[in-house]
């Protein structure tokens, strides 16, 4: 057994290796160093515990043993886990951490004793506060991430569900959460403790419910945000820095991709939150829904025109991770790259179903990062470009959104691929994008769609180049 | 008077707030997915308190309700410790820089 201060000394140092950890994202060369400093806070935090509690009785095998079936699901899931399934995972890993942080609170608010906060029906006040703010975070991440993950695995259809009077009802039930904790700190009762957590529960999966399936990025960068609030609200019930710290970070994190994800569609956070995009903004599209002359080609065009350019320029989209056209696409690019035509790939920070979901899936396919560009890095050597391949993207190549005001994605930032010499397009029919909106680079006069499955297409032109 | 020590907590919260601000801030865009892995990973040191609750029985009897959801706790936290951690890093092991075949 080890004093209370020195466990409290080596929390903050696991503390410090997390933080350590996040740093190391910074550029590809010191990631794995940080990812190494991770594991060894957690080994610290863990280790730590089991000194501090010093109760080495027969509940320590049951506790090992534990960790060993958790481990080996957990190890099993990430080697098997392909690679373009990741945001389905990162979402059902959230749902998890919600759940624990559930199941933290229960275990301590029907057992204070074992967490020094008081007897079972007088619990210190503050404590009973941070312990319900964290179990009923816990619950709405544990739900919303649920429903993220059946969306993202296409159990449930990804297209927004509303009713009426769904926000009214939401605002309703956010309020009796906060009249539920205000109780249950005045009575302890356990009653309203399961209350609580029914309610958030119930609140998690109505929140999710009306976002839409391409609006996945925002949802899971904020579900990434509660499960940290969570953590947080358990470390303050515990009095526990490491929980604490990293609880702040995780939280921070997710908030920050949400921000970046939201400016990456030119909407804001509530307009996403309240979510039904979509489902009714026809309106401008309506207009000229008349027939358009486009040109189409198949592969032999494509690879001819690619032949003889000396630049290109791809841009992928979550098309190709649905195709799983990456590997393909790769081996195309590398036949380019042997006639000396200089390829580069462009990434819309939308691009896939959550944040740097297209960078992972060209990793996978050994395509080297530096090869592989953000929207601000690269939108200006679309001009210079002679062949944009777009693969498996659509809206974030629109260029209405830069020309109608009456569009709903006018002002968000696209890839400027029209100002190309000329533009492969590569999808499976003319139908619009997620925002419902025809794309007018399909008309334009230098496009030639490609209509194929994309992972089809990219090897025949790979066999005609 | 003496000072609360709920507030010296609070103030690491805020301050952490603000270091995990600065920190994901310079996280490259292109690594935005390991860091929601790892974030997962890290997050799931919850498991801390999971182990405390497991502990609370006594030799007798090691089950109670409120170990029951310690045990579970673990199980949860565990898979995605392991996970996290596991996946990021065979993420990571992806990235590469391009060979230097250039003259």
């Amino acid at each position: 057994m080890i004093s209370s201060n020195l466990s409290a000394i080596f929390y903050l140092v696991s503390g410090v290796l997390f933080i350590l950890a996040l740093r190391g994202l910074s550029s590809p060369e010191t990631s794995r160093q940080g990812n190494f400093f991770g594991i060894l806070g957690m080994i610290i935090a863990v280790t730590v515990t089991f000194l501090s509690v010093g109760n080495f009785s027969t509940g320590l095998i049951y506790v090992l043993l534990f960790i060993l079936i958790g481990g080996s699901i957990g190890a099993f899931i990430a080697y098997k886990i392909p690679m373009t399934a990741m945001p389905e995972l990162v979402a059902g890993f959230h749902s998890l951490v919600g759940l624990a942080a559930v199941f933290v609170a229960i275990s301590a608010f029907l057992n204070p004793e074992a967490f020094n906060l008081g007897t079972q029906g007088n619990i210190k006040l503050g404590s009973l506060i941070e312990m319900s703010i964290g179990a009923a975070v816990g619950a709405i991440t544990f739900s919303g991430s649920i429903i993220a993950f059946l969306k993202l695995q296409g159990i449930m259809s990804g297209s927004p569900i509303t009713f009426k009077g769904q926000h009214p009802l939401n605002a309703i039930i956010l309020i009796s959460i906060v009249v539920l904790i205000y109780y249950l700190c005045s009575t302890q009762s356990s009653n309203l403790f399961w209350m609580l957590l029914a309610v958030s529960f119930l609140i998690g999966f109505l929140l999710i419910i009306p976002i839409g399936g391409a609006d996945m990025p925002v949802v899971i960068s904020m579900l990434n945000s509660y499960s940290g609030w969570a953590a947080a609200g358990i470390g303050f019930t515990l009095e526990n820095t490491a929980l604490i710290i990293t609880g702040a970070l995780v939280g921070s994190s997710g908030a920050i991709l949400s921000y970046i994800m939201c400016k990456g569609m030119n909407r804001s956070f509530f307009n996403v939150i309240l979510g039904g995009f979509g489902a009714t903004d026809e309106t401008s599209s309506a207009s000229k829904k008349e027939q358009r002359p486009v040109k189409s080609g198949n592969a032999d065009d494509a690879a001819f025109l690619m032949k003889n350019a000396s630049s290109v320029i791809i841009v992928p989209g979550y098309g190709m991770a649905v195709a799983q056209a990456q590997h393909a696409l790769r081996e195309m690019v590398d036949t380019l790259k042997k006639n000396d035509i200089k390829v580069s790939y462009a990434i819309h920070p939308v691009a896939g179903r959550m944040p740097g979901h297209m960078n992972v899936l060209l990793a996978e396919a050994n395509v080297p990062y530096d090869e592989v560009f953000e929207l601000e890095e690269i939108n200006n050597d679309f001009a210079n470009a002679d062949v944009a391949f777009v693969i498996g993207a659509n809206d974030v190549t629109n260029p209405v959104a830069k020309t109608d005001p009456q569009s709903p994605i006018y002002g968000m930032p696209v890839l400027d691929v029209e100002k190309c010499k000329s533009v492969l397009f590569v999808k499976r029919s003319l139908s619009p994008g997620y925002a419902g909106i025809d794309n007018d680079l399909f008309y334009k006069e230098n496009t030639l769609m490609l209509f194929a499955d994309a992972k089809k297409m990219t090897e025949d032109i790979t066999k005609n180049l | 008077m003496e000072i609360d020590p709920l507030i010296f907590r609070f103030s690491i919260f805020i301050l952490s707030i603000f270091v995990g601000y600065y920190v994901v801030w310079s996280v490259t865009p292109s690594l935005h997915t390991p860091l929601m892995s790892v974030t997962n990973a890290i997050s799931s040191v919850i498991i801390v308190g999971a182990i405390i609750a497991g502990l609370s029985g006594n030799s007798e009897s090691v089950f109670n309700i409120s170990s029951l959801f310690g045990f579970i706790a673990i199980a949860l936290a565990a898979i995605n410790i392991f996970g996290g951690f596991l996946v990021t890093q065979r993420m990571l092991a992806m990235y590469k820089k391009k060979k230097k075949d250039k003259k």
